[in-house]
């Protein structure tokens, strides 16, 4: 049979059991989308902003660990969606952008619409491929979902020119197709762990007296919070997790200490400068997690553990380190470790916590962010998946949310993109209708993908978009206070949209909880629905995230660890 | 040409347009150094063979790692017996002394 290459797309992607892509069409990709249009079994989404397309791809494959597909069509299309694909990089999200190019003999030409989409890729996805044939795309196309999703998976761009999506090239058999272009392929092989490898840790862990969890992305992403888990109630090894990791242990656990770094609690990093051996599982040693790297658990021999040999050694030497999937390591080690209830050094976390609590404890008002958060993490099911965008209201998200279970938070935590939250929201809602899914923003995020709550009125989902308004750039504001003497600049908004009557405009139910007299009754009646909304709660712009760890410091030497109690 | 100071790392590449990019992409972007780079392609093959000339620096395990991490790149070696003259006489090339 005759097949045009954008026939053969979509039939490879229906293959691949994608049912949904976020895109918007152009003069580049139209032959795509015209094929697209005569699929059953795949959902356009059309977004207002090809970022939006790549966030909504990222909410799906976040929250299913599938790779999920967005379209954009040439040039600007591309470049809207740079962000998006560059933030999937960062957190090692599987995402298979594909974008329409300019036809071939155009190519090099300055033509209309044409941007170098595979020199833009290079730096930002984990790899690209331009297609200057229809025969390729059999080969291409399953070939970009097994790069995007297999060892640390990450975005991959495919860029095709028009004219090889309407090539049209005769395939007999597609299984003999693919295998022949199969073949020119090097097997890369994955990185395991030996039995010694593992014996080695299971010695080290029994030997310490006071080892400690540094876990991340790498558990949700190896599917091993419930391995780890037993793990360390087995062993009795205290937990702190990165930003990535929220979610991979449960938040009420004694053994969870929170997250770490730079805004983590004031125990949890003096418990890192004590600890004598730290396990470091799924992890990469960033910089808001370790605070200055020399200083990072001064005490501590340190195994490392990751599917990514290159980030093993790479910021901070270890001890023992090995490239490998965490579920295989923890399948062993489980079996290798003592059963040990550590009783000393609990006792010795137990005093660290007495004596350097987390700041707010005492704090009992409603409208305070960590409380207003703590109620809404109270009022809904434990499997609702909260989204974030990105400044103080992440990091109080972060510090007070009760996660209990692994891919409920999205954020975007290597990237820190303001922008993040609302098309994420939407592509979790797409991929899981029967959660409830929660935006948690602020005032000057959400505007940065505000358009999308024209998406969000067209799909109709269980999304809640909260937005914590305090009436500046609240994260930035806080560093000018902090660290620039109080040289406040492009900081505070002049004006600010009435949001809940803006939610009205785009169709969507819209809250101001301004001046309510009964703040958490209002929150429960509205949480309790399932439409899409916007909720607009006001908080004091003075609040600032504590503790916080200075730039270039080490972790213990945070600031404002005392001050509220 | 200074054998203590500098490494020559050998690749062995798919070739096709973009790889050359993807490389020097990926020092420009680590900020690794890149002293010079020799390639061509194998006879009869779909790949190609590069040298590159880098400062020893503490980072030739990180950047080893990075390399080996490229879809196009297929083998990565520190080069023990390279000829090291053979960007000696680059360097000439470049200084115009024939
Ligand atoms: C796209 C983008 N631009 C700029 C920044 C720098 N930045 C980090 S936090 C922040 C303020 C965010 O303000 P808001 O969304 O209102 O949240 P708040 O900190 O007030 O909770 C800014 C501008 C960023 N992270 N992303």
């Amino acid at each position: 049979m005759r097949y045009s290459g954008a026939e053969i797309i979509i039939k490879l992607l229906e293959e691949q059991g994608v049912d949904k892509i976020a895109g918007i069409p152009g003069g580049a990709n139209l032959p795509m989308y015209s094929v697209l249009a005569k699929s059953n079994k795949i959902q356009h989404i059309l977004v207002r902003h090809e970022q939006a397309a790549g966030f909504i791809a990222q909410g799906i494959a976040r929250t299913t660990g599938k790779a999920a597909v967005c379209f954009a069509t040439s040039g600007p299309g591309v470049t809207n969606l740079l962000t998006a694909i560059a933030d999937a990089k960062l957190d090692s999200v599987p995402v298979v952008a594909i974008t329409g190019q300019i036809p071939s003999s155009l190519v090099g030409t300055d033509a209309f619409q044409e941007v170098d989409t595979c020199g833009l890729a290079i730096p930002i996805t984990k790899h690209h491929f331009f297609v200057s044939s229809a025969k390729e795309l059999v080969h291409i196309l399953p070939e970009a979902f097994r790069v995007a999703e297999e060892g640390r998976p990450g975005p991959v761009i495919i860029d095709i020119p028009k004219d090889v999506q309407l090539e049209e090239i005769e395939i007999a058999n597609w299984s003999l197709e693919d295998v022949a272009a199969t073949i020119v392929d090097v097997e890369k092989n994955i990185p395991t762990a030996s039995l010694e490898d593992v014996d080695k840790i299971a010695q080290m862990i029994n030997e310490s007296r006071k080892p400690l969890l540094y876990i991340g992305g790498g558990i949700l992403q190896s599917n091993s919070h419930k391995l780890l888990y037993d793990f360390a109630k087995k062993n009795t090894i205290p937990v702190a997790s990165t930003l990535m990791g929220l979610g991979c242990f449960p938040s009420n656990d004694s053994l969870f200490l929170g997250m770490l770094g730079m805004h983590g609690a004031p125990y949890t990093n003096l418990v890192l400068n004590e600890t004598d051996l730290l396990i470091a599982f799924g992890v990469r040693f960033d910089d808001r997690a370790t605070g200055k790297i020399a200083e990072f658990c001064p005490k501590a021999s340190i195994i490392h553990v990751d599917i990514d040999p290159a980030e093993l050694d790479k910021n901070k030497s270890t001890n023992f380190s090995v490239a490998a999937d965490i579920r295989m390591v923890l399948d062993e080690l489980i079996l290798l470790i003592d059963k040990n209830p550590r009783e000393e050094w609990m006792a010795e976390i137990e005093a660290i916590k007495k004596a350097n609590p987390f700041p707010i404890s005492q704090n009992n008002d409603c409208w305070h962010p960590l409380n207003l958060i703590r109620k809404i993490g109270a009022l809904v099911d434990p499997d609702t998946i909260i989204t974030t965008d990105v400044g103080q209201h992440q990091m109080w998200v972060a510090q007070s949310y009760p996660f209990q279970q692994p891919r409920t938070l999205l954020t975007s935590g290597g990237l820190g993109t303001m922008g993040f939250g609302l098309p994420a929201a939407i592509g979790a809602a797409l991929a899981n209708p029967e959660k409830k899914v929660i935006c948690i923003s602020g005032d000057g995020s959400i505007l940065m993908n505000i358009q999308e709550l024209a998406t969000l009125a067209d799909l109709k989902l269980n999304v809640t978009v909260i937005i914590l308004n305090n009436g500046v750039l609240g994260m930035v504001r806080q560093l000018q206070e902090l660290f620039f003497q109080q040289t406040y600049i492009a900081t505070r908004f002049i004006t600010n949209p009435d949001f809940a009557s803006m939610a009205k405009c785009f169709g969507i139910k819209g809250y101001d909880l301004k001046n309510q007299g009964n703040l958490e009754a209002m929150l429960e009646k509205i949480l309790s629905t399932s439409e899409p909304c916007v909720i607009n709660i006001p908080i004091d712009f003075r609040e600032n995230v504590m503790p916080t760890v200075p730039p270039g410091a080490g972790n213990h030497q945070m600031i404002g660890g005392k001050k509220h109690g | 040409m200074d054998k203590a100071k500098d490494v020559i790392i050998q690749l062995t590449v798919n070739n096709h347009a973009g790889v050359m990019s993807n490389i020097t992409g990926l020092f420009t972007r680590r900020a690794f150094n890149l002293e010079g780079i020799l390639c061509g392609r194998l006879k009869n093959t779909k790949t190609s063979k590069m040298y590159l000339l880098i400062n020893n620096d503490n980072r030739i395990d990180q950047i080893v790692k990075q390399l080996k991490k490229l879809y196009d790149v297929l083998e990565v070696s520190i080069c023990e017996n390279c000829d090291y003259n053979i960007f000696d006489n680059v360097h000439e090339l470049m200084q115009g002394k024939q």
